[in-house]
């Protein structure tokens, strides 16, 4: 049954696709022609309108309601070889109570983990306590699998309860310019997503370009992905203000063309409260204030929670505060 | 005199001054104020001197951050190592020795020859502590005899982030009187400089960046001690604090930054007098090792005895 469901979700991305692009079949030269009659990206533009956008003063009540938005919008991450269950667990209670000096901190939107670590961040958050579990799948970071595997590993978050994926994709593929087998890809992990939200990510520091941000947002956005995701974190420079800037672009467009609204979240490399700030204006600026939830924009992030936490304690003492007020979230040697 | 050489000497008595404005020495480099404000510096008959840089609480929060960056390398670092690293800034303001002389002399209207003294004072109280800094270890700690079988050592630790007025008065003698006992054993600083008197603190953050001192270790920061040193004294993330320059200091009153800096268990080193006034004390006074001891922890180690 679920199969069937899935096949027809398949062929509704092909087949809308064909209505979008005006073809009466799929092909690369097809997308191709498509994601290049898109307008290039000015980079010294790009830059620039990001880097005005930076300079936003945001003071007093504003940015008590942008700390707070901020935290409600992190997928709280940890994504190590050495990641335990206790370490798993550790940061699943972190969720839960961001602040134990102040219940009435928001928590953050998710939790994001591996695969295998899905059932155990599941079991510590319980049931209601409204954090997801976002899973990565598809052989992050680096994408380099078999198409049966990297759904297989999908399919076995989606079983162990994952709310959210965060698939990479073939960036291999997407460089040698074949478009199709990236979409082919994405609209596969899709299906295997099930009901599960599905985050595209198109590791920006490795796509070379900002033309190649742009046509990777629109390929991701019409495979099917729920959400665009810069960056796995693994490689550097992870997100970027002009980056994210243009998939925000990419989303608003493309929900003039569709009606449809895709999410961004920018990921790795985001430690300040400062930084995040300067994301929410953007956003604001760029997409729109309907993006300013954690339904439509996250930030995948592990040590931005503890600078927005410090300021968060700032406003509310009046005095500076330290790192001996936030948890220490370094492995443990014991 | 040929025509020429006159019409050069002309332009050699012409030359601009060169008119200084200084910045602020923060994590090793020298920073504008975040605020971008600067205030004059006058000699102690009113004569301008230069621009320093008016710090606020932003720097001195860029200063904490800093500092809690460098403690860890420094508190680190071995006593000998530290040691040396002191010694080094001792030569480096030896080489400084008629800036020191003529800055001392400017801000605190001394005679040459008084100034002089205060300067090889100076030097010579910055090697004094230096010497201390593989002998604390023995004099402060030890082994204390307990009733079982065990080795039972305590030894001393630096406590961490110290924030530290310096005195108004003794521009560097008494600068100097308090950042070396603190920096001698670990810690590390955030010096809020003598409010009128800045220029001998900021040549000695010239040397500092001259010599081997890990970037961080010291942070100076010029400006208004009533606006800056309520920031320093609640800050969280600063474990001690001498209030030594809380005396003369404008608008400053001691026990109010005593009492931001229980809200965190701050070590407090009291200013020199008497209920709440507060007085400078004689920089020139032998030192003791009450200030190295002000800001030490004692870590204390059980340790199983066989036979």
């Amino acid at each position: 049954m679920s199969t069937t469901v899935a096949a027809d979700s398949a062929v509704d991305a092909t087949a809308r696709a064909r209505d979008l692009l005006g073809v009466t079949r799929l092909t690369n030269t097809a997308l191709t022609s498509w994601l290049h009659g898109l307008p290039g990206v000015d980079q010294v533009g790009a830059e620039a309108r990001a880097a005005a956008l930076g300079t936003r003063s945001i003071k007093t009540t504003s940015k008590q309601w942008g700390i707070d938005t901020a935290i409600s919008m992190i997928d709280l991450t940890t994504l190590e070889g050495a990641d335990t269950p206790g370490k798993v667990r550790g940061l699943c209670a972190k969720a839960l109570t961001p602040d134990v000096t102040d219940l009435s901190t928001p928590r953050p939107a998710a939790v994001c983990v591996y695969g295998d670590m899905v059932e155990i961040a599941k079991d510590a958050l319980g049931a209601d306590s409204r954090v997801n579990v976002a899973a990565v799948a598809t052989a992050f970071p680096s994408g380099r699998a078999s198409m049966p595997v990297k759904l297989a590993d999908t399919r076995f978050a989606v079983e162990a309860g994952a709310d959210e994926i965060d698939m990479v994709i073939d960036r291999g593929a997407f460089l040698a310019g074949d478009y199709l087998t990236v979409f082919r890809e994405i609209a596969a992990v899709k299906e295997a997503c099930g009901d599960a939200r599905l985050k595209v990510i198109m590791e920006t520091g490795e796509l070379v370009t900002y033309d190649n941000v742009r046509r990777a947002s629109w390929l991701s956005m019409l495979a099917g992905g729920d959400f665009i995701k810069t960056s796995t974190g693994k490689v550097s420079p992870a997100a970027t203000l002009p980056v994210t800037m243009i998939m925000l672009e990419a989303v608003r467009d493309w929900l003039d063309l569709t009606g449809e609204m895709v999410g961004v979240k920018p990921a790795g490399g985001i430690r300040t409260s400062k930084d995040a700030l300067k994301y929410l204006v953007t956003v604001n600026e760029v997409a729109g204030e309907e993006w300013l939830d954690n339904h439509w924009f996250r930030f995948g992030a592990s040590s931005l929670l503890n600078d927005l936490l410090l300021q968060r304690q700032r406003i509310a003492t009046g005095a500076y505060s330290g790192a001996d007020y936030v948890t220490d979230d370094s492995p443990s040697l014991y | 005199m040929s025509p020429t050489a006159q019409r050069t000497s002309q332009r050699a008595d012409e030359r601009l001054d060169v008119r200084k404005t200084y910045k602020l020495y923060i994590g090793g480099k020298f920073p504008r104020s975040e605020s971008g404000r600067s205030y004059e510096v006058t000699d102690s008959r009113g004569k301008f001197l230069a621009n320093a840089a008016q710090g606020s609480r932003k720097d001195a929060r860029d200063a904490v951050v800093a500092a809690r960056g460098a403690f860890a390398g420094w508190a680190g670092a071995t006593a000998y190592n530290r040691g040396q690293v002191l010694y080094r800034i001792a030569e480096v303001m030896e080489g400084r020795r008629a800036q020191f002389v003529a800055e001392v002399r400017a801000s605190e209207g001394v005679t040459e020859r008084r100034a002089e003294a205060l300067v090889s004072a100076a030097i010579d109280r910055w090697v004094w502590y230096a010497g201390w800094s593989d002998k604390i270890a023995q004099v402060l700690g030890g082994l204390n005899p307990v009733a079982g079988p065990y080795f039972d050592i305590s030894a001393p630790e630096p406590t961490g982030v110290v924030g530290i007025l310096a005195p108004q008065r003794s521009s560097l003698l008494g600068l100097v009187s308090v950042i070396a006992p603190a920096i001698v054993s670990g810690n590390t600083t955030v010096v809020l400089t003598s409010e009128l008197r800045p220029l001998p603190a900021i040549t000695f953050s010239e040397a500092l960046a001259t010599s081997d001192v890990p970037g961080g270790v010291v942070n100076l920061i010029t400006g208004r001690t009533a606006e800056v040193a309520p920031w320093i004294a609640s800050h969280r993330d600063v474990n001690a604090i001498d209030l030594a320059g809380a005396a003369e200091a404008e608008g400053v009153v001691w026990g109010d930054l005593e009492l931001a800096a229980a809200d965190n268990l701050k070590r407090v080193v009291r200013p020199a007098g008497v209920g709440a006034d507060a007085v400078e004390p004689d920089w020139t006074a032998d030192p003791d090792l009450s200030r190295i001891q002000a800001f030490l922890e004692t870590k204390t180690v059980w340790h199983p005895k066989g036979r």
